[in-house]
């Protein structure tokens, strides 16, 4: 039983069926993995261990009825930012370490319906704001492979505990990288789906027009087992879309020949790690070898992403972090002598500096005379992207790309240098302004460290990207391999 | 529109409608922080985009209207569980003067 | 003295007749306990997102409908952003770049009985605030969010109104109209119908608006016009002592009779309005909203020109009869089973709303639905009036007993009271002769000439026969008896 946690989510159920193990075991055998192993990795804020064997025996139960629903008994963790009734939902922040969140996110629903078993809640970036876990409240994450080095963010909490084998798969939420970043510094699956596949009722908003939660998993079909249980319109959320959620578990098993794969030439600049270039056309030279048909595409005016977006992303968050004025709920801040004085301290001291700083750039592009040549010229340039995509997807299936610019970085080594963070995100923005599915999977290491592949998809084409993925690992290794942990 | 230099006034201005307390010592380095991401920024300034109409939101499609039906049960104990101070259903802040 | 000129323009948010609310499934209604009705989306708890309910667009298509306003048939939402303990996401979802309803115009009679158009800007829907309670919790403020999500249709007028009394006109006319459109209950007491009046002045004569003051969250009509007054005779003392007006925010305070600047809300907060990301455009078709005209009620202007033309009333009668859809349902409800429109109209005129009015009621569908008197109860007993079963003083006793409740069928009360009217001759000439008789004096002075005796005669016939007598025949009784 010590290799439970190697296990897909695939092998998992079949075991569960033959009855090799219960739920239940399972459950502990992670349960007792991160007791021992998650102190020096700090991917989890918060554990919930009896209501995981509670849940799991019940699972248990209704298997041997023979009347469980698909993923029963499956341990996975939420990232901390999804609201899991009763259950503390921090967001990674001070503001919120007491809030007990009365309500389920509708994908948290949509998962208990599918049986899972919620291990606890993984540690992010403060908000979603970060690309190296270093902006938590509850303080850094490690990552697995290397000790030194960040587990990426702002979903690195899920990313870490997925490498580390302290849950079978988790959720993400990615806004401008942030399952699809980890993931590649993570060495696992992370698949952002088209906006409004998932609904964002109940996941704590950072920028509600580019907010994305997605399933990060050890492969890409067990991915496609998570998206499968969470898509789907959502009364809710009226962004959502209204469309039938297709089988993905049944697409992924089709071919990719003759699939055109677009290899974007912007993607492949000078800030591109080597190794990371030689891995990633390695991996296109594998999916042509099984048929699909390359080409290269260009996306002109990706440069503009990034100055897009740090425009778009705060001025959203500005105004959705407005909410938490230490009135109804979280943080309030000490004997506050008047409404002001109660407003400023709670959010001075209840935000980090990242949210802060993001608050106050966003405030100021929206603010009067800032507002046009701001925010409204980053609403332009994002149609500018969106039209990059379109035309770029009349010629190709799939645009294919590094998922970072390098692999896993230092911990410390960005924090005083907010632009180079920033910069992370290069090939992993634009996805989100255009509000199109991407996946990123394991495509190589680097000294020893992960490299992260990124494919993009056509909107609603979240089925196919798992195909290319999932064809992918069927010829590769890349994913099946795990950190030592000694253990 | 030229590159903004970010003052200290700009930041007590801006931390003013955010509502946010920062600390002198800290104000150069908001100043700093914030003069770097708009240059970052600005570089958008550079793209023509007179003809482009602005894109809010990534979906196209257009907003569904709901029932006029009272769903929502009154859940206020449950809500103010986790409140920071409430007396007799009231949510209390410090005395707001109109 | 200079001669200057007053420039209103009014903000009317009225409160829009819906059961939930406008981006949440919670109840929208009136007196409950604190917070019982403020679900997560009204408390901007963290993770939820807003739904638009369909019947605001219904209401706000209505509305504009009602002023031959243009729909838009792309509106979007937007937020603004401001603290404020009462608006709990710290901004407020709004219409700003493209309402639903845009232009449109409004005529309104003033006192002296002209004529004044005044245009509306816009329309667009919006969400309450909730309430802060200044005064229980020992220093401290209690914050109720239930009427936090109402919808409300913000109206917005340009500055056409030149007095009080042109702005309370059409206030007036704002609040008849969405009340007969059933887009609110128009409840001023429950805070349906709130205005915030834009004052300024300028020398007569001159064009440049002066600097505008906004005096807001003024819930009657007579505290609007105090409320302008007291702002044009404090912006008059300003500028002609040499001062200049501060462009600011200003409190109604009633019980004080004044308005002062608010000290909390600042007045030149930016909001930093953008479209909000959590909502979508509204699209809407012309069938749309050809099925939202269909479904329409008679405007009042239509009706009050109906009822002239076809009542035969005075302008004046024909306007207070349609001041509400009920009172007037109800008035020609009396006219038809009455058979006599005139009659109709000044019964429910003097008497029924004479009545309501002693006892505080005004004519809203509620009061006229739980009175005793029905229409068709006052019909029939105008018909008694008309076809001669009764006189129209009995007719006021009869009147009375139906209205506090001793009968409901006029006809029972008439026969069992035996109030028939006495209109036959060989029964009324002895009484006649009898009181001729006994005031030998006053039918004297009747034959010299002194005709205004006949009201004396008719009178004590009345009198002895209980009023029952038809004073018609009466009269003439009279007139044949001392003349011949």
């Amino acid at each position: 039983m010590s290799d439970l946690h190697h296990k897909t989510i695939s092998q998992l159920l079949r075991d569960l069926d033959n009855k090799a193990f219960s739920s239940v075991e399972l459950t502990a055998h992670y349960l007792d993995r991160i007791e021992r192993l998650d102190p020096a990795i700090n991917s989890y804020i918060t554990v919930l261990r009896e209501p995981a064997l509670a849940r799991a025996a019940a699972m248990d139960v209704a298997r041997q009825k023979g009347t469980h629903p698909p993923l029963a008994g499956i341990p996975i963790a939420h990232k901390d930012i999804i609201c899991t009734q009763g259950v503390r939902t921090s967001a990674g922040s001070r503001m919120l370490d007491n809030f007990i969140a009365p309500y389920n996110a509708t994908l948290v629903e949509q998962l208990n319906d599918a049986g899972v078993v919620t291990l606890g809640k993984t540690n992010m970036d403060e908000f979603a704001m970060g690309s190296s876990n270093e902006n938590s409240y509850y303080g850094p994450v490690n990552n697995p492979w290397r000790a030194d080095r960040v587990p990426g963010g702002s979903s690195g909490g899920s990313a870490a505990s997925l490498a580390a084998g302290l849950c079978t798969a988790a959720t993400g939420t990615d806004t401008g990288g942030s399952i699809r970043q980890p993931a590649a510094f993570c060495g696992i699956t992370g698949l952002k789906p088209t906006y409004g596949r998932v609904s964002r009722w109940g996941v704590i908003a950072y920028a509600s027009s580019l907010d994305q939660a997605g399933p990060m998993a050890q492969t890409a079909e067990d991915a496609a087992h998570l998206l499968q249980a969470m898509a789907g319109f959502d009364h809710r959320d009226s962004t959502s879309i209204n469309q039938p959620v297709p089988d993905y578990l049944a697409q992924i098993n089709g071919s990719i020949k003759g699939l055109k794969i677009g290899i974007c030439t912007e993607y492949f600049d000078a800030g591109l790690d080597d190794d990371i270039r030689t891995a990633v056309m390695a991996a296109a030279k594998t999916l042509e070898s099984m048929g699909a048909i390359l080409s290269e595409v260009s996306l002109p005016n990706t440069q503009h992403a990034i100055p897009a977006y740090y425009v778009i992303a705060p001025a959203e968050c500005s105004s959705n972090l407005s909410r938490y004025d230490g009135v109804r709920f979280g943080y309030r801040c000490a004997d506050p002598e008047s409404i002001e004085d109660l407003y400023k301290r709670s959010r001075s001291e209840g935000f980090g500096r990242e949210v802060k700083s993001r608050i106050m750039v966003g405030t100021f592009a929206l603010s009067a005379g800032y507002y046009e040549a701001y925010y409204r010229k980053a609403q332009q340039i994002r149609r500018l992207i969106s039209r990059d995509f379109s035309q770029a997807f009349d010629q190709v299936d799939y645009i294919l790309g590094p998922t970072t610019p390098s692999t896993a970085f230092k911990l410390g080594e960005k924090v005083d240098d907010q632009v180079a963070m920033y910069l992370q995100d290069i090939y992993t923005i634009a996805v989100n302004l255009a509000g199109l599915p991407a996946i990123s999977i394991p495509a190589g290491q680097s000294q020893g460290l992960p490299i992260g592949l990124q494919l993009i998809g056509r909107h609603l084409d979240e089925g196919g990207l798992l195909k290319v993925a999932h064809n992918f690992q069927q010829a590769s290794d890349w994913h099946a391999q795990r950190p030592d942990d000694g253990q | 529109m030229p590159p903004i230099t970010v003052t200290q006034d700009l930041v007590l201005a801006v931390a003013e409608l955010s509502q946010l307390n920062i600390d002198g010592a800290d104000i150069d380095g908001y100043a700093a922080d914030m003069t770097k991401v708009l240059a970052l920024v600005e570089q958008m300034h550079g793209v023509d985009t007179s003809d482009i109409a602005p894109m809010s939101n990534p979906t196209d499609a257009s907003q569904q209207l709901r029932a006029d039906e009272v769903t929502e049960p009154d859940q206020r104990e449950r809500f103010q569980a986790i409140a920071p101070e409430t007396d007799g259903g009231f949510y209390l802040v410090p005395r707001v003067v109109e | 003295m200079q001669d200057w000129e007053i420039v209103i323009g009014l903000e009317i948010h009225t409160q829009l007749k819906t059961k939930s609310k406008i981006f949440s499934g919670a109840s929208t209604d009136f007196g409950a306990a604190p917070n019982t009705q403020a679900c997560a989306i009204d408390l901007g708890f963290p993770g939820v997102l807003p739904t638009v309910n369909t019947r605001v667009y219904e209401k706000a298509v209505a509305f504009g409908l009602g002023i031959g306003a243009t729909i838009n048939l792309t509106s979007v939402f937007d937020r603004k952003n401001y603290f404020y303990p009462d608006s709990p996401k710290g901004y407020q979802i709004t219409q700003l770049e493209t309402p639903i309803v845009v232009g449109g115009s409004v005529d309104v009679v003033l006192k002296d009985g002209s004529v004044k158009t005044i245009q509306v800007t816009r329309a667009h829907l919006e969400e309450d605030a909730g309430k802060s309670m200044h005064e229980d919790y020992h220093g401290q403020t209690g914050i109720d969010l239930n009427r936090a999500g109402t919808p409300l249709l913000e109206i917005v007028s340009e500055p056409d109104m030149r007095s009080a009394e042109e702005a309370v006109a059409y206030a007036r006319y704002i609040h008849q109209l969405v009340t007969y459109l059933g887009v609110s209950d128009g409840d001023m007491s429950q805070g349906s119908l709130r205005c915030d009046a834009n004052v300024s002045i300028r020398p007569m004569g001159t064009e440049a608006l002066g600097t505008r003051t906004e005096t807001k969250n003024v819930n009657s009509f007579r505290f609007l016009e105090r409320a302008i007054n007291y702002e044009v005779e404090r912006q008059i003392a300003v500028l002609e002592s040499g001062g200049r007006i501060r462009q600011e925010t200003r409190l109604y305070d009633s019980d004080k009779d004044e308005t002062r600047p608010m000290r909390s809300k600042e007045t030149a907060t930016d909001y930093r309005y953008f479209p909000e990301p959590d909502l979508l455009p509204v699209h809407i078709t012309q069938d749309y909203i050809d099925a939202v005209r269909q479904q329409m009620p008679e405007l009042p202007a239509a009706k009050i020109q109906r009822f002239v033309r076809d009542y035969a009333l005075n302008e004046a009668d024909a306007q207070v009869l349609a001041s509400t859809v009920a009172l007037a349902d109800y008035f020609e409800t009396v006219a038809r089973v009455g058979g006599d429109g005139k009659l109709a109209a000044n019964w429910v005129r003097v008497e029924l709303l004479g009545q309501m009015n002693r006892e505080s009621l005004t004519p809203s569908a509620e009061s006229l639905g739980a009175i005793s008197l029905s229409a068709n109860a006052l019909g029939m007993l105008l018909a008694r009036i008309k076809d001669g079963t009764i006189s129209g003083k009995i007719a006021k006793t009869v009147f009375a007993a139906l209205w506090h409740g001793e009968a409901t069928d006029p006809d029972t009360y008439i026969a069992t009271q035996g109030l028939t009217q006495v209109s036959n001759s060989d029964e009324l000439a002895p009484i006649v002769d009898g009181v001729i008789a006994n005031n030998p004096q006053q039918a004297a002075q009747y034959r010299e000439g002194k005709t205004k005796l006949m009201g004396f005669f008719v009178g004590q016939v009345m009198q002895q026969t209980a009023g029952k007598a038809n004073p018609q025949q009466v009269s003439e009784l009279v007139q044949q008896r001392l003349l011949d």
